[in-house]
């Protein structure tokens, strides 16, 4: 590393333009490690520790709790405890001095989300990094692509990595046809072909996991490996007071209890996440799809199907990945996949851990993939 | 043919048509510029309508008038120089700057404001002449309107009306062919406008609205039986404009070359100095010379209007009948 | 990323949707098209502002071109709806309320009431206010307010292009009249818009930022300014949270109320003159229903008690603006 290292404001997701600091982790002056969360910061949509990819000595805190910056903007320095002081305040004014915050309404940064015909079924992505081999992210009951918001870019390091949204889901198409496994299944492997890709490394949270087990079963020749986060089909336990419920939701008010319940910090769950729900939910055909699949895979609140021995028949790898506090399935089925498994129960996080522990999901998928 | 005007009589009718030409070209050049604020309404065409009519009326008779409102006030007398002031936004304009191009009135002059709402004046040009009737002074009251609130219901009851009490009022109708953007051969059920007249139990009058001498003549006649207490008439001016609704919009209903043609075939101003030249009444420098008067004031009127001080923050408050 | 269009295309796109989708929603209204009995273009202008253009094309025989007579087409639409039809009618400017009031709040207000609950007017009339334009007295006034007193109408004050292609879907299917206020100031307001078609219900506020300071209750276009004045006072430590109540009728007493409840302070941002206002009217739903979380006096932020006026210089003072609801924000905040 350069021996004088910038903490700056990131981007998580293609339409955050700035940060809020929550508060610093770290006290001025205190050695950090590698992985150390530092400080804590918020977009509109949700908040998240930023962890130190240095080790060093937390040198400044430049930016206060409270303040508002532009993605990119500097939060802190990291050094180590040798490097005069002299040298960071000049490292600080060049950086402020070169620093120019993202345009108001400029063309986003990085690439942006595509759409792809698939068998008549129009399918947004977002693909991230290149080379490797590809990995295919898929959300669960709900969900859409922004769900990976702190994976997406971090696993796109070293591969090519998309993430899509399901048929019924975030901007593709709302028709989910009998909203089966299969059905979603096969979406997902005519994706698979629009983008050339011979196999892939599925990683699915919740349902999302379900469908990755199901494209497992059809064409197991396709998937490299399987990274099941919290993931459904692997038991028939299910929240279904959630389900029904978030199916049935139409306003903030009962949506944001149920939303709750995604995460073991609750008070990640924001105004603006609440509100971007209930924008998709309202969507037409919205609640037919979500109707439509709920009916398909959960029926009087249990998992219609579990694939759990599927992964050992196959021989594919599977890391599973659960926060112990999932409220919405259970983390005892973290346990039931047969065969070649890695299991990790992250304490203190919930069934969006991927979100709740981004760092620590992150680091489990590079190591598992490598 | 004669007209009933003497010499003086004709320059002044060319005078104030030539006034409301200048003015409102003038307009729409700064319009363009960007610095005027709002929506105007040009009048440029129409200016033998204003001019025929108020040719006929003094101080103490009251005139309503439309969006389209710049003619009106200048053939009824309001300060051009107040004017430019106002539709500038300017503190030394007619109304202070409160009201602007829509709203210009000057009631020391019988000019009751032009009006934002189509079909806004034909009540209150009942209430004027109801004023007059009782007072029994022998003053009318005149509503211009257009053909788009030709078809307001405030327009029919105030035609009713003027007929029920028999009031000296006249319902100037002028048809420049387009409510807004709309064709009148679309807008309007009957053939004319004039022809709704015998509903309200009063004449209907068309007359050419390019000539300045018709509409003097009709509306002579019509405020005439007015003031001798035989009731209200509706003259329909046909006629049109020169620029759009308002300033901007790009006339695309309209057919191609229509304008030009009126321009060069049918302007009032022309025709009008074709006829008094023709008929040696009056030379053409003459009115080159009042051509070149009106062309300073309208100068003037700008360079003053452009310099003179928006009003002050206190003036938001003030000439409102309840302050809180 | 979700595509961006204006407020105005999101009002065109929602007509267009709902045209298509039920053959029972037709658009009248002073040159919506333009251009009728005219030697030139037809739909030449597509509303006076272009809101309209190209519904005349694509829906043939569904866009009408009427007179200037308010009174006539507002109350046509208003029997239309009676009889089987979804008319979504234009009022150009609110203003002109004047001409045709009748036909709104005596007859389309009054009919499900009046008639025992037999009738249904599915009628909607969009209409234009606001200032900001130099458009002077009488073409700048706001009045949703007057709608709102009405006993029988729906009044929707959308802020913002998303909230204006739900709110008027929601609108057109919706079997009441409703009145939907559009700030001519927003037209060309950018925002992220789904392609689909998609309904907000009627009575549910947006909260667009959270805050344990002070509520902020503000409508259409003032929700935009209290948004910024929100933000600038963030940077002074003072936490905002921002109401939009979307409709003001119905109107979302709870979330207003859970928020006063909460900080205790509130601010009212109302582009319309103060008397008998929305301003007046959030005041005194909160004095009397959440008198004892109040710590500060109510702070009305409003235009004053006098017309628009034309010249800028004087209308730039009568829209309430930024900094003075930041004033206000301030002196709720710092009320001893």
């Amino acid at each position: 590393m350069s021996r004088i290292y910038t903490l700056t404001m990131p981007k998580w997701g293609l339409s955050m333009k700035e940060g809020k600091v929550n508060g610093w982790l770290r006290k001025l002056g205190d050695a950090v490690a590698v992985g150390d969360e530092i400080i804590e910061v918020e977009s509109e949509k949700i908040a998240g520790g930023i962890e130190s990819p240095v080790a060093g000595v937390l040198r400044r805190q430049l930016a206060k709790e409270e303040d508002v910056l532009p993605v990119g903007g500097l939060l802190g320095v990291i050094a180590d405890a040798d490097v005069p002081d002299a040298e960071i305040d000049a490292a600080v004014d060049a950086f402020n001095a070169s620093f120019v915050p993202p345009s108001e309404e400029g063309e986003e940064a990085g690439p942006g989300t595509q759409t792809v015909d698939v068998g008549g079924r129009r399918i947004r992505f977002l693909k991230r990094g290149s080379g490797g081999e590809p990995m295919v992210l898929i959300h669960g009951f709900g969900g859409d692509l922004n769900n990976w918001l702190f994976n997406h870019e971090a696993l796109a390091a070293g591969r090519a990595v998309y993430a899509l949204d399901l048929p019924g889901h975030g901007e593709s198409v709302k028709e989910v046809g009998d909203g089966s496994l299969d059905t979603l299944a096969g979406v997902v492997l005519g994706f698979l072909d629009s983008q050339g890709l011979q196999a892939a490394h599925l990683a699915g949270h919740s349902m999302g996991g379900a469908v990755s087990l199901a494209i497992a079963g059809k064409a197991p020749q396709r998937v490299h490996s399987l990274t099941l986060i919290c993931s459904a089909g692997l038991g028939e336990e299910i929240n279904a007071g959630y389900i029904e419920g978030f199916v049935s939701a139409a306003d903030r008010r009962t949506l944001k209890p149920l939303l709750t319940q995604l995460f073991a910090d609750e008070s990640l769950v924001t105004r603006q996440l609440v509100d971007d729900i209930l924008k998709y939910k309202r969507l037409e055909g919205v609640d037919a799809a979500l109707a439509a699949i709920s009916a398909a895979l959960f029926h009087e609140g249990r998992q219609k199907t579990v694939l759990a021995d599927l992964p050992e028949r196959l021989g594919k790898p599977v890391l599973a990945i659960w926060g112990e506090e999932d409220r919405i399935i259970p983390v005892k089925h973290a346990t039931r996949v047969a065969g070649e498994v890695r299991v990790e129960v992250l304490p203190g996080k919930g069934h969006m851990v991927q979100m709740e522990a981004a760092n620590e999901v992150n680091r489990l998928i590079d190591h598992f993939l490598s | 043919m004669t007209s009933t005007l003497n010499r003086e009589g004709l320059l002044e009718a060319y005078r104030t048509m030539r006034t409301i030409r200048e003015f409102e070209e003038r307009v729409h050049a700064d319009f363009a510029t960007g610095e005027i604020p709002g929506f105007v309404h040009l009048y440029a065409g129409e200016e033998a309508s204003a001019t025929g009519v108020c040719m006929h009326l003094d101080r103490k008779d009251y005139i309503a008038s439309t969006h389209r409102g710049h003619g009106h006030c200048i053939a009824k007398g309001v300060d051009p120089v107040g004017m430019m002031a106002e539709i500038w936004g300017k503190a030394t304009g007619t109304c202070k700057g409160k009201g602007g191009s829509m709203h210009i009135a000057d009631l020391s002059v019988g000019m009751l404001g032009a009006n934002g709402i189509v079909g806004g004046g034909g009540p209150l040009i009942c209430g004027t002449a109801l004023a007059g009737k009782l007072r029994g002074d022998r003053s009318v009251g005149v509503c211009f309107f257009g053909d788009g609130a030709s078809n307001q219901g405030t327009i029919f009851e105030a035609m009713n009306l003027a007929t029920v009490w028999n009031l000296p009022a006249i319902f100037v109708a002028e048809n420049n062919g387009y409510a807004e953007a709309t064709s009148s051969n679309y807008s309007v059920a009957c053939d004319n406008i004039a022809d709704r007249a015998s509903a309200f139990g009063m004449p209907g009058v068309i007359v050419d609205g390019f000539d300045f001498f018709a509409v003097h003549e009709a509306a002579g006649e019509a405020i005439e039986r007015a003031r001798n207490g035989g009731g209200p008439t509706l003259l329909e001016v046909k006629v049109s404009r020169y620029y759009g609704h308002f300033e901007g919009d790009q006339q695309r209903y309209r057919a191609s070359g229509e304008v030009q043609a009126l321009r060069e075939t049918r302007d009032c101003l022309l025709q009008f100095r074709r006829r008094v030249t023709a008929s040696g009444e009056i030379a053409d420098a003459q009115l080159d010379a009042i051509d070149a008067e009106v062309k300073a004031l309208i100068d003037d009127s700008v360079v003053r209007a452009k310099a003179d001080p928006k009003p002050a923050a206190a003036e938001l408050m003030t000439d409102v009948y309840v302050s809180y | 990323m979700a595509r961006k269009i204006t407020y105005q295309q999101a009002i065109n796109e929602a007509l267009d949707q709902e045209m298509s989708r039920d053959p029972s929603v037709i658009v009248m209204g002073e040159d919506n098209a333009g251009g009728a009995g005219a030697p030139g273009e037809e739909d030449a202008w597509g509303g006076v502002l272009g809101v309209t253009k190209g519904l005349f094309h694509k829906h043939p025989g569904r866009v009408l071109d009427t007179p200037i007579s308010e009174s006539g087409f507002i109350g046509a639409a208003v029997g239309a709806a009676c009889n089987g039809l979804r008319p979504v009618a234009e009022l150009m400017f609110v203003d002109f309320m004047g001409v045709c009031l009748d036909q709104i709040f005596n007859q389309a207000a009054k009919f499900k009431y009046m008639f025992g609950g037999k009738a249904q007017t599915p009628v909607v009339i969009r209409t234009m206010y606001g200032a900001g334009f130099r458009a002077a007295a009488q073409h700048s006034q706001c009045l949703y307010n007057v709608f709102t007193h009405i006993p029988g109408l729906k009044v929707v004050v959308p802020s913002n292009p998303y909230d204006a292609k739900g709110l008027l879907i929601q609108a057109i299917r919706d079997n009441d009249p409703v009145i939907f206020m559009e700030h001519k100031v927003l037209y060309t307001m950018q925002g992220e818009v789904p392609e689909e078609s998609y309904t907000i219900p009627f009575g549910e506020a947006n909260v667009l930022r959270e805050g344990d300071d002070v509520t902020i209750v503000a409508f259409g276009r003032m929700v935009n300014f209290a948004s910024e004045a929100a933000a600038a006072a963030q940077k002074k430590g003072v936490h905002c949270e921002v109401i939009d109540p979307r409709t003001t009728s119905p109107l979302d007493e709870d979330t207003i109320l859970e928020s006063v409840e909460k900080t205790g302070r509130l601010v009212v941002v109302d582009e319309s003159n103060p008397r008998c206002s929305m301003a007046s009217d959030i005041a005194a739903l909160v004095a009397q229903k959440a008198f004892g979380a109040l710590k500060a006096p109510i702070e009305l932020v409003t235009a004053p008690h006098v017309p628009v006026p034309f010249s800028d210089a004087l209308e730039d003072l009568y829209v309430p603006g930024v900094a003075r609801i930041e004033a206000a924000i301030m002196k709720a905040k710092e009320y001893k």
